[in-house]
C-alpha cells in the first residue's frame, strides 16, 4: 500500500459520514438515530456527520421495512453514493421486517433490495446500539484495511 | 434561461435534507413564490390496518404501537380505549392515571423534539441540540417506567403492564422540576430572542376560519384561536380528574405554534405532577377475555400532535374486523397546502415542519380500479405502468430511467 493509499483510508476511517434515509419506519428508529447524533450520545466525536446527500456519503443509515412505493427510491439512492459505500440496517424492521412481516406493502429488510454491510437490531435499536453498530463496522474496516 | 415569470416545478423529496421522513412534494413556483403545493404520500405506508385483522388483539397492540414512534402511547391506548368499551371493561383508576401519566410524558418529549427540529429548519442547530439534550431527562424516565425509550408497550387490554414504585416517583418529579427550569428558558428564549420571533411570525397563517374549515386539529387549531382539545372536550383515562388549561393563541402562525406547544410543556408537567401526587392505590389491570365480544367503537385521544381516531370493530372472534386509523397528521396536512400558498419557498421546510408532521401515521393506499380489464384492483405492474404513462404525458419519461434501473438490478 503506498502512501497516498493509506492516507486516503485513514481518513475514511476517521470521516465516515452517513445519510439517514426512512425507507417506512414508524419514526422512532430515525428520532434514536438523531437522539444518537446529539449531545448526550454524540455520534460526531467519532467522525460521524450527517449528511444531506448519498453523493456525499460513506454509510447509508437505513431505518424501516422496505415498502413497495420506496423501493425503487432507495436502489437509486444506493446507486447514487460514491464507493465504497456501506449499509447499515438500524432496527429490528429494518433487518427482516420485524413486526410487519406479512403486511400487503412491505417487501422485507433492507437486504431484500440492497446488500447491508451491518445489522443493528432493537426495536427502536437504541442510540448506545446504533453507536455501537457504527464503531463496530468501522473496526471491520480497519481490520480489513490493515490487511 | 429559465423565465422568472414562467411557472416551475420542483420535486422536493422522497429524499431531502428538509424532510425526515420519505414524503414528496411537488411545489409549483414562480420566482421564489409558491403557486401551489401537490403533496404526494404513500412512500411510508405499510398496510397496518389490514395487518391488524390478521393478528390477535394482543398483537395489535404492539403493532398498533409502531404506527408511529413519535406517539406510540396514543396509538395503543386509543386504540385499547376502544376495545375495552367493546368489551366492556372497567379499567383500574391506578391503570389510568399510569396511562394518563406516560400519556403527559410523551408530550412532553415529543413537544421538545418539535422544537428542536422547529430550531433546525430556520437553521438554528444549537436549539436543535439543547432541545435535544433535554429531551433525554424525559427519555430516561420514560425508559425508568416502561422499559424502553420509545414503544413503551405499557399498555395491556384492561389495565397497564407495569406499577409504578416510590422511587419512580420521586425520580420522576425531580425531572419535572429540572425540566420545567429550561422550559422557562425556552420561553424566555421564544419570547425574547428577535431571530425567532421575525423569522417566524406571518410565516404560515392560518386564520380562524380557515383553520375550522380545514378541520385542524390539536396545536395547529389551538394556535389559530380554537378551542378544541380531547382531554377536555371528551375526557378519557383520568384527564377528568385533573386541573390543567387549554392554552390557545390568536396569532395563527408558525410563531403562535411554537409558543403554544412551549406553553403546553407547562401544563404536562403540571399534569404529571397531579397524577403523580394523586395516584390511587389498587390494582393495575382486569382481567380481559381472549375473545372481544362483537362490536364497534370509535375511541378520541388527543396526542401530541391533535386528536387522533381510532374505530374498531370486533367480531366476537379473537381478532378484529376492522381496525381504522385518522392520525393527527392526515387532518392537519390538507391546512399545509393552504399554508403554503403565495408564500416563499424558504418558508416551505417550517411551515411543513410547524403542523409537527408524521407522514409514518398518515400515510394511505389508495385503491384505483382498472378502467381496461375491468379489475376490481389494479396489479402491481398495471399501477406501474400506469404512472409511467401517466408522467410522460406531463413530459417526464421514467420510461429509459426505468430500463436502466431494471439492467442493473438484473446484473
Ligand atoms: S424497528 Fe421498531 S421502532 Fe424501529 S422503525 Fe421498525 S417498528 Fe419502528
Amino acid at each position: 500500500m503506498n502512501v497516498v493509499q493509506k492516507v486516503i483510508n485513514w481518513s475514511r476511517l476517521k470521516s465516515p459520514w452517513v445519510l439517514h434515509f426512512n425507507t417506512g419506519a414508524c419514526n422512532a428508529c430515525d428520532i434514536e438515530i438523531i437522539a444518537a447524533l446529539t449531545p448526550r450520545y454524540d455520534l460526531e466525536r467519532f467522525g460521524v456527520l450527517l449528511k444531506a446527500t448519498p453523493r456525499h456519503a460513506d454509510i447509508l443509515l437505513c431505518s424501516g421495512p422496505v415498502t413497495r412505493q420506496i423501493e425503487d427510491r432507495l436502489v437509486r439512492i444506493y446507486e447514487q453514493m460514491a464507493e465504497p459505500k456501506f449499509v447499515v440496517a438500524v432496527g429490528t424492521c429494518s433487518c427482516s421486517g420485524g413486526v410487519f412481516n406479512g403486511c400487503y406493502n412491505i417487501k422485507g429488510g433492507i437486504n431484500a433490495v440492497i446488500p447491508v454491510s451491518a445489522y443493528i437490531p432493537g426495536c427502536p435499536a437504541s442510540p448506545k446500539a446504533i453507536m455501537d453498530g457504527v464503531v463496530k463496522l468501522l473496526q471491520s474496516l480497519e481490520q480489513k484495511e490493515g490487511k | 434561461m429559465h423565465n422568472p415569470s414562467e411557472e416551475f416545478k420542483i420535486p422536493i423529496g422522497p429524499q431531502h435534507p428538509a424532510l425526515k421522513e420519505p414524503e414528496s412534494f411537488s411545489v409549483a413556483l414562480r420566482g421564489e413564490k409558491i403557486l401551489g403545493v401537490d403533496i404526494r404520500l404513500g412512500y411510508n405506508h405499510r398496510g397496518i390496518e389490514k395487518a391488524c385483522e390478521e393478528r390477535t388483539y394482543i398483537q395489535d397492540m404492539y403493532l398498533i404501537e409502531r404506527v408511529c414512534g413519535i406517539c406510540s402511547h396514543s396509538h395503543s391506548t386509543c386504540f385499547i380505549q376502544a376495545v375495552e368499551e367493546i368489551a366492556g371493561l372497567a379499567v383500574p383508576r391506578r391503570a389510568l392515571y399510569i396511562r394518563t401519566l406516560v400519556a403527559e410524558l410523551e408530550r412532553i418529549h415529543s413537544h421538545l423534539l418539535w422544537l428542536g427540529v422547529a430550531g433546525h429548519e430556520i437553521g438554528f442547530d444549537t436549539l436543535l441540540m439543547y432541545t435535544w439534550r433535554d429531551r433525554e431527562i424525559v427519555m430516561d424516565i420514560l425508559a425508568e417506567l416502561t422499559g424502553n425509550r420509545v414503544n413503551y408497550g405499557i399498555n395491556t387490554i384492561g389495565g397497564v403492564r407495569r406499577d409504578i414504585s416510590s422511587i419512580q416517583i420521586q425520580e420522576t418529579l425531580k425531572a419535572m422540576d429540572l425540566l420545567e427550569e429550561r422550559t422557562k428558558y425556552y420561553i424566555e428564549l421564544g419570547l425574547e430572542e428577535t431571530t425567532i420571533i421575525k423569522r417566524l411570525s406571518g410565516v404560515g397563517v392560518l386564520s380562524y376560519e380557515d383553520s375550522l374549515h380545514f378541520d385542524a386539529v390539536g396545536p395547529t387549531a389551538r394556535a389559530s384561536g380554537v378551542k378544541r382539545d380531547v382531554r377536555k372536550d371528551d375526557p378519557y383515562a383520568s384527564y377528568g380528574e385533573i386541573s390543567f388549561d387549554v392554552i390557545t393563541d390568536t396569532g395563527a402562525d408558525v410563531y403562535a405554534r411554537t409558543i403554544v406547544r412551549l406553553k403546553e410543556l407547562m401544563e404536562s408537567y403540571k399534569i404529571v405532577r397531579q397524577c403523580l401526587k394523586n395516584l390511587p392505590d389498587g390494582p393495575i389491570t382486569v382481567r380481559a377475555p381472549r375473545k372481544i365480544p362483537a362490536g364497534e367503537a370509535l375511541s378520541r385521544y388527543e396526542a401530541p400532535r391533535g386528536e387522533d381516531v381510532h374505530y374498531v370493530k370486533s367480531n366476537g372472534t379473537d381478532k378484529p374486523e376492522r381496525v381504522k386509523v385518522r392520525a393527527p397528521t392526515l387532518a392537519n396536512v390538507q391546512a399545509v397546502k393552504h399554508m403554503l400558498k403565495d408564500r416563499f419557498l424558504a418558508d416551505m421546510p417550517i411551515v411543513i415542519a410547524a403542523i409537527d408532521p408524521c407522514f409514518s401515521c398518515t400515510d394511505r393506499l389508495v385503491s384505483l380500479k382498472d378502467d381496461d380489464k375491468k379489475a376490481d384492483v389494479m396489479t402491481w405492474q398495471a399501477l406501474h405502468d400506469y404512472s409511467i404513462k401517466w408522467h410522460s404525458q406531463r413530459g417526464v419519461d421514467f420510461g429509459k430511467l426505468n430500463k436502466k434501473l431494471q439492467e442493473r438490478l438484473s446484473k
